[in-house]
């Protein structure tokens, strides 16, 4: 455990995090951009993160920051291929408004 | 005095994520996600002494990725506010709901961290990139090359996907052999 947990609570840094990942599921259920709500899920990805850096420090274990690193990894592939995926369906449909992308209805 | 600290940086982090849902401009949006970014890597940094995690969230991050998505958005041309809103019903409904998902959330995990005892101080030296390097390279090395794999396979997916409109072409090319 770091000395600064003696001063800030573990269940504080939880408590960001949660809100930090609500906001996020908030954002992908609230927007209608299909970007926003990507934006969106880079956030929620982000609290994790911190999450994984606390209880590393907090338990001394290296391990979690390795695993922030394979979560940023993935968060770039993801951020590249969707980013793709989207400018795709603006090029077809000329919008990314997730309301009016009804082609695989019915 | 860090607390102090945290609890700004907390603070400020919240504020700016509520702004990035909020902001009707998506380029608005972009530029708070990077403010975001920067809080938490300050949090990295100055309170949990994880100094490569908090550079390398900086470089990814608020460096690469954002620009990725600012320059999409700058080429869609979609730097003005035309999203058209839900309901009010609909937004205070949504808002319920993740507030009851940040209740569960928050109370299962203090619940699960009453039931096992606080670690015993230690000197903390793990942030660094010598320690994360040395166990990135022996005991993860098998994860990290298939994180090469996985960067491969996201570069040629991009790559396809990103050709001018190659789906149509080849299956019209297909039925015209056939």
């Amino acid at each position: 455990m770091a000395p600064i947990f003696q001063e800030i609570p573990i269940s504080h840094f939880i408590l960001l995090s949660c809100t930090l990942f609500c906001i996020g599921v908030f954002g992908v259920l609230f927007r209608r951009n299909a970007i926003v709500i990507f934006m969106s899920v880079e956030l929620m990805l982000n609290s994790v993160n911190l999450l994984l850096v606390a209880f590393s420090a907090y338990h001394n274990d290296p391990a979690g920051q390795i695993f922030v690193f394979f979560v940023m990894a993935v968060a770039a592939a993801e951020v590249a291929v969707g980013l793709a995926i989207i400018t795709l369906i603006y090029r077809r449909m000329r919008t990314v408004d997730i309301a009016q992308l009804r082609a695989l209805r019915n | 005095m860090l607390a102090v600290v945290f609890y700004a940086l907390a603070a400020a982090t919240v504020a700016l994520a509520l702004l990035v849902i909020l902001a009707r401009n998506p380029v608005h949006s972009v530029l708070f996600l990077v403010l975001v970014f920067f809080g938490i890597s300050a949090m990295y940094l100055l309170i949990l002494d994880a100094s490569f995690v908090g550079v390398v969230n900086i470089i990814v991050y608020a460096g690469a990725i954002m620009v990725l998505f600012l320059y999409v958005i700058m080429l869609m041309n979609l730097n003005q506010a035309a999203e058209p809103r839900h309901p009010r019903w609909y937004a205070w409904a949504v808002g319920g709901a993740a507030a009851l998902l940040l209740l569960v959330l928050a109370s299962t995990a203090n619940l699960l961290l009453q039931r096992q005892g606080t670690p015993e101080a230690a000197p903390a030296d793990i942030g660094t990139a010598r320690t994360l390097g040395k166990i990135l390279y022996t005991d993860y090395i098998l994860p990290f090359e298939v994180a090469s794999v996985l960067f491969l396979v996201a570069i040629i997916g991009a790559v396809v996907l990103g050709r001018k409109d190659a789906p149509p072409a080849e299956e019209e090319t297909l039925t015209q052999n056939s």
